[in-house]
């Protein structure tokens, strides 16, 4: 699934193609009405609507994304935004339309998903460096970066669950931001830790954008999203209303 | 808008291959794994004891009323093997049915947010049970030794051959109920039945000699029954492990036509996994959107 050509080779071959391309992708969502045989029955008898119904979360949605560009998407809740980055990120299929990406996608999407609380912080850093995509060889020769990038110290050999929110975040965050890619996706994960480390990750964030690494940032902070990136895409009711130069991508949000 | 693109260095994201993915992704499906074996008992006093006490009280209740007051102590020779070495099967069984068929609702967390091929959970949760089975194994074997059992080339054959045909057996059916379990979760319930089924169905408590006699103007039912892939590994595992240490004389021998009974067991295992693997990539397409 995932291709494992080097950045270099990627750039020399195909500097003019996108890194993501959305090709008139439609997404649509079941509402249930029932959840068992009793609410069927309960709904026909009172004549509601049995079957489910369905709502469309990403109506026609088009763009492409440049190699090394770096493009935020924003809405207001519930607009599609984050189903945008599911669609490309995998976890979601689109039901019409096609999603293509190059080279090694992975996402900052809710960063400590696999993290497990028993495990011991090591043990989670190495589980969730093999989840998102990192070789055994890669995860060992990274690791003391990744925990030194943490700050987390001595605790790294405690179980996860004795951590405070924000040492857990830092780990989770860290692993992450250390994976070998070419793809980026983020989703409103900076608002980690306190303000020393935010501004840490911004920028790391900063750094991996000028090595030429592709990202698509789902955020609120028009302040974040103007530093990192030089166009934006507006979703409304799943449908992209505006794509353009981030400053005035940011005016038709606050239009709203 | 993209006329010109060159699809072929493309990747689409979610689109795996498969159960072939899985070999390439051994080293995450290791940490699984370890990470399942681990946190097994974590938190409990008694640890991996529990592995050795649940089967051992198991046992004994079946040797007590079924051999003991039902009185098939006097009618099969050696008995507590001859259980022992069906029990184990059916209870690998029983066990990775149902921690396949829990898989993806378990890793709920990782499944809604980020993109693994989904049919690492249910591998990961077949290969875990069997470690877990191994401490029953192993008891299992002590027994048969002081009883006077040795290994042979036969025997050992006979015990991995029937282990083989229990695994991939239980991968099939556990893609298929654990890819249904997630939009109903029904599938947990009807598994339970599945565990009742398998418990009886097999010639554990009795034998298959017993099946066959009531049987005799429905052979085809007694095909039937036998055609199980648990009861042809508990046969296997009767033939490898209880047969050596009872006299020759007791020895039950193969239930007539078992080359023909195994290959239907193959057929049957292949159909299931087969039809596992496509009812998952059916409802792989939703399983973010459902859990």
């Amino acid at each position: 699934m995932t291709v494992y050509t080097t950045r270099s080779s990627l750039h020399a071959a195909q500097a003019q193609q996108p890194a993501i391309v959305l090709d008139h992708v439609s997404k649509w969502f079941n509402k249930r009405s029932t959840r068992s045989f009793k609410d069927t029955l309960i709904n026909w008898l009172k004549r509601e609507p049995v079957r489910s119904q369905q709502f469309q979360a990403l109506k026609d949605v088009s763009f492409s994304i440049a190699e090394g560009e770096c493009v935020a998407v924003m809405g207001l809740n519930g607009s599609g935004k984050s189903t945008t980055l599911k669609v490309v990120s995998g976890v979601l299929r689109p039901d019409d339309g096609e999603v293509l990406t190059r080279g090694r996608v992975a996402g900052l999407i809710e960063v400590g998903a696999g993290f497990h609380p028993d495990l011991t912080g090591r043990e989670n850093v190495f589980l969730n460096a093999a989840i998102l995509g990192m070789s055994e060889k890669e995860t060992k020769e990274r690791f003391d970066e990744i925990v030194a990038f943490s700050e987390i110290g001595d605790f790294i050999d405690q179980e996860v669950k004795h951590y405070s929110s924000g040492m857990f975040m830092r780990l989770a965050f860290s692993v992450a931001i250390h994976v070998e890619l070419d793809v980026l996706l983020v989703d409103e994960v900076l608002s980690v830790g306190d303000a020393p480390f935010r501004a840490k990750c911004n920028a790391k964030l900063k750094e991996m954008a000028g090595q030429g690494i592709t990202m698509m940032i789902v955020s609120h902070s028009a302040s974040q999203v103007k530093e990192l990136c030089s166009r934006g895409i507006v979703i409304r009711k799943g449908e992209v209303v505006f794509d353009g130069p981030i400053d005035d991508a940011l005016r038709v949000l606050e239009g709203n | 808008m993209t006329t010109t693109l060159d699809k072929s260095a493309f990747d689409t994201p979610g689109r795996g291959r498969g159960l072939l993915d899985v070999f390439k992704y051994r080293y995450l499906l290791r940490l699984l794994i370890s990470k399942g074996s681990s946190l097994r008992y974590r938190n409990s006093v008694l640890g991996w004891l529990w592995s050795y006490v649940r089967p051992t009280v198991q046992f004994l209740i079946y040797f007590l009323v079924i051999g003991q007051i039902l009185g098939l102590h006097s009618r099969i020779e050696s008995y507590p093997i001859y259980m022992f070495s069906g029990l184990v099967v059916v209870n690998l069984f029983n066990e990775s049915i149902g921690a396949t068929t829990r898989s993806i609702v378990e890793n709920k967390a990782l499944v809604c947010k980020i993109y693994l091929p989904r049919e690492l959970f249910p591998i990961s949760a077949v290969i875990g049970s069997f470690i877990h089975f191994l401490p029953q194994l192993a008891v299992l074997l002590i027994v048969c030794v002081l009883f006077g059992w040795l290994p042979t080339f036969t025997s050992v054959g006979l015990m991995l051959g029937g282990l083989l045909l229990v695994l991939l057996f239980v991968l099939g059916v556990g893609l298929l109920f654990s890819a249904i379990n997630v939009r109903f979760r029904d599938a947990q319930n009807f598994i339970e039945i599945i565990r009742t089924i398998a418990t009886w169905s097999s010639p554990i408590m009795y034998t298959w000699v017993m099946v066959h006699d009531h049987l005799t103007h429905h052979l085809w039912i007694f095909n039937a029954f036998m055609s199980n892939p648990i009861t042809v590994a508990v046969e296997m595992f009767h033939q490898g492990m209880w047969a050596p240490v009872v006299p020759a004389s007791k020895r039950l021998g193969w239930p007539p036509d078992f080359g023909w009974i195994v290959l239907a067991a193959v057929v049957i295992i292949v159909l299931v996994t087969l039809i596992g693997q496509l009812v998952f990539r059916r409802f792989e397409r939703t399983f973010a959107q459902d859990l």
